[in-house]
């Protein structure tokens, strides 16, 4: 029962580091940038392909790991710049159809390039064995990918509030107005950020292929859950992803472990009750 | 031309001038003897889908156009429509008059309590919360299989009309949905044109001046809930009706995206908008998915394109080309 308990458990935490990333990258950009970016998925995936077409040409697992989310984030900041950035005063409507509509363009252009089969990334031999804890065998990359998720999560919270761009960051989702009023280059940084959030994106992507397998649809998959774990979490908030990774991952290891079936009901029940309960019954008005 | 006479401004009144009326008569008139001249089966399906998803789209359009809630669950309704239809159609009953209005009574009755909870909540919230009810009855429909069939989904008997066997062909089909939409089309018109309808397009521009004034504010977007579902049931029912058939992807969040994405192109808050958006994705879906696979990249372009360059959709630039209406009425 322990040795069951503990497998689940690193499994759930292993989920939940990942859905961290996605969602630390997707509440920073609706934080800031209060952008509604349904792109986010199509970039992790992007993540996972650019790794896996790294490989082939350098076959080293550490380079994938920094180009692919150095070309996710590329292509994000040129998505920001020639796109997003008219929307930033447009209804979140117009948001949401223009970002969906990225995400199909970006699935069918994956689809192209990579095809439709299920495609998988090993993990580099040095972390391809296994640890024996008594008479439990973790896998050396799982435990990796904690590390990396509680690590980012550290990098991240005090980039915000211990450095000047965090500072700024902070001040911009406050006013943004205000910050641009006393001469900084508040569009530059939020094209910074969205880069950052995708690059995030593309760093799960790359980073979780081993373990998800790359295949044409996990997208969308990977969005719906980082909505939820971003709306149970609060949009804007570090801390809140994090637990709200947490919560999510563990919710729907266990979910699927004991009752299949309802596993992912779980989680969108989980969904709706967060949003009737911040709401507090009252109407939460968008901001204009 | 009829979409801009037919469109809903606030405190607008409708008029039965001659340029509605003679295009939509023209319109119904070839609709009616099409099939009779040797319309292909084809080309009759294809219309058949095109009346299903325009009285599905033309429902959301009463959330998204005239209440200004965007629902990201419209599909929910939609199968539960079409579920309630086969499950009581394989069980009990295929008297359509009967079955029909029970498939509405369910989707409506549905609608109360999510439509309750849902309307708390505005812009993104309420698109995340459709998205998440509607997302819990998809899985219900995958996973309750004693009642759902799982993903296999239900195959239905022929339904019954007054206790005949006469929905059996093609052509039959086509003429009753023909009688079922353009009926339905008239009671959503009469619906949105009505003082109701006006008070919901009040609700859409400044709902805390609706309040002040004295509205009901939330009961009147519980009711065009129930409405818009009630008639995406109806459109569900059709739809398995029209397939003898229906599964989970009925309920599918891309379907609700699809169905949101026809309101826009037609143009949101137009009454006949909806009508021409369902219509021309259809043709496009079925014209394209001949030539090419990559149906979803054309389809990508098509929204990047429409809410970049003609946010209003095409009722909207055709009143604007024309200088008449107001263009920007959201």
């Amino acid at each position: 029962v322990i040795e069951f308990i503990a497998v689940q458990s690193l499994n759930a935490l292993v989920y939940s580091m990942l859905l961290f990333l996605l969602a630390l990258g997707l509440s920073l950009t609706f934080g800031l940038l209060r952008v509604v970016n349904l792109t986010h998925g199509a970039f992790f995936l992007m993540g996972a392909y650019f790794g896996l077409s790294a490989w082939q040409l350098t076959h080293s697992f550490w380079l994938c790991v920094v180009l692919a989310p150095l070309c996710t984030a590329l292509l994000g900041a040129l998505l920001e710049k020639f796109f997003l950035e008219r929307f930033y005063t447009r209804s979140p409507l117009d948001q949401v159809i223009l970002t969906f509509g990225f995400a199909l363009v970006f699935a069918d252009i994956m689809k192209m390039i990579w095809g439709k089969e299920i495609r998988s990334l090993s993990p580099p031999s040095a972390l391809s064995g296994s640890i024996e804890i008594g008479s439990v065998s973790f896998p050396v990359y799982r435990l990796m990918l904690i590390g990396v998720g509680l690590s980012l999560f550290v990098f991240t919270w005090l980039v915000i509030e211990r450095t000047r761009v965090g500072a700024l960051v902070r001040a911009s989702v406050a006013d943004r107005i205000m910050v641009s009023g006393l001469g900084f280059d508040v569009r530059s940084l939020f094209t910074l950020v969205f880069a950052f959030g995708v690059a995030l994106a593309g760093l799960a992507g790359v980073l979780g292929a081993p373990i998800t397998s790359i295949y044409p649809g996990l997208d969308f998959e990977v969005l719906i859950t980082t909505l939820i774990v971003v709306v149970v979490g609060g949009l804007g908030s570090i801390f809140g992803a994090f637990w709200a990774s947490l919560l999510i991952g563990f919710a729907e290891t266990y979910g699927k472990a004991f009752y299949p079936a309802i596993a992912s009901f779980i989680i969108f029940g989980l969904m709706a009750a967060a949003l009737l309960f911040r709401s507090g019954g009252e109407d939460e008005e968008e901001p204009a | 031309l009829s979409t801009v006479d037919l469109q809903t401004l606030g405190g607008g009144r409708r008029r039965f001038s001659l340029k509605v009326w003679l295009p939509v008569s023209i319109l119904l008139g070839a609709l009616l003897i099409a099939p009779v001249l040797g319309l292909s089966s084809f080309i009759q399906s294809l219309i058949i889908e095109i009346f299903v998803f325009s009285l599905l789209a033309l429902s959301l359009n009463v959330l998204l156009g005239y209440t200004g809630l965007v629902s990201l669950g419209h599909a929910a309704f939609f199968a539960i429509g079409g579920y309630a239809i086969a499950i009581i159609s394989v069980r009990w009953s295929t008297e359509i008059m009967l079955i029909a209005p029970l498939a509405v009574a369910s989707a409506a009755l549905w609608a109360v309590p999510i439509g309750w909870l849902s309307i708390r909540l505005s812009g993104f919230y309420f698109l995340m919360i459709t998205l998440a009810f509607a997302q819990m009855i998809s899985i219900a429909a995958v996973r309750w299989k004693s009642l759902t069939g799982g993903s296999d989904g239900i195959l239905v008997p022929q339904p019954m009309l007054f206790g005949n066997p006469v929905l059996q062909d093609r052509q039959s089909i086509y003429y009753f949905t023909l009688v079922v939409f353009v009926a339905s089309v008239l009671v959503v018109y009469l619906i949105v044109s009505s003082r109701f309808g006006r008070t919901l397009a009040g609700i859409r521009e400044n709902s805390l001046r609706m309040r002040a004034l004295g509205y009901n504010v939330g009961l009147y977007k519980l009711i065009a809930f129930v409405i818009a579902a009630s008639v995406a049931g109806l459109a569900g029912a059709m739809n398995t009706v029209f397939n003898l058939f229906i599964d989970p992807g009925a309920a599918d969040w891309t379907q609700s995206a699809l169905v949101l994405v026809m309101v826009l192109i037609g143009g949101a808050g137009f009454f006949v908008g909806p009508i021409v958006g369902a219509a021309i994705v259809l043709i496009l879906e079925h014209w394209l998915s001949s030539h090419t696979e990559h149906w979803g990249l054309v389809l990508g372009l098509l929204f990047i394109g429409l809410i970049t360059f003609a946010r209003e959709g095409l009722a909207g630039v055709a009143a604007s080309a024309l200088g008449v209406g107001d263009g920007g009425n959201r």
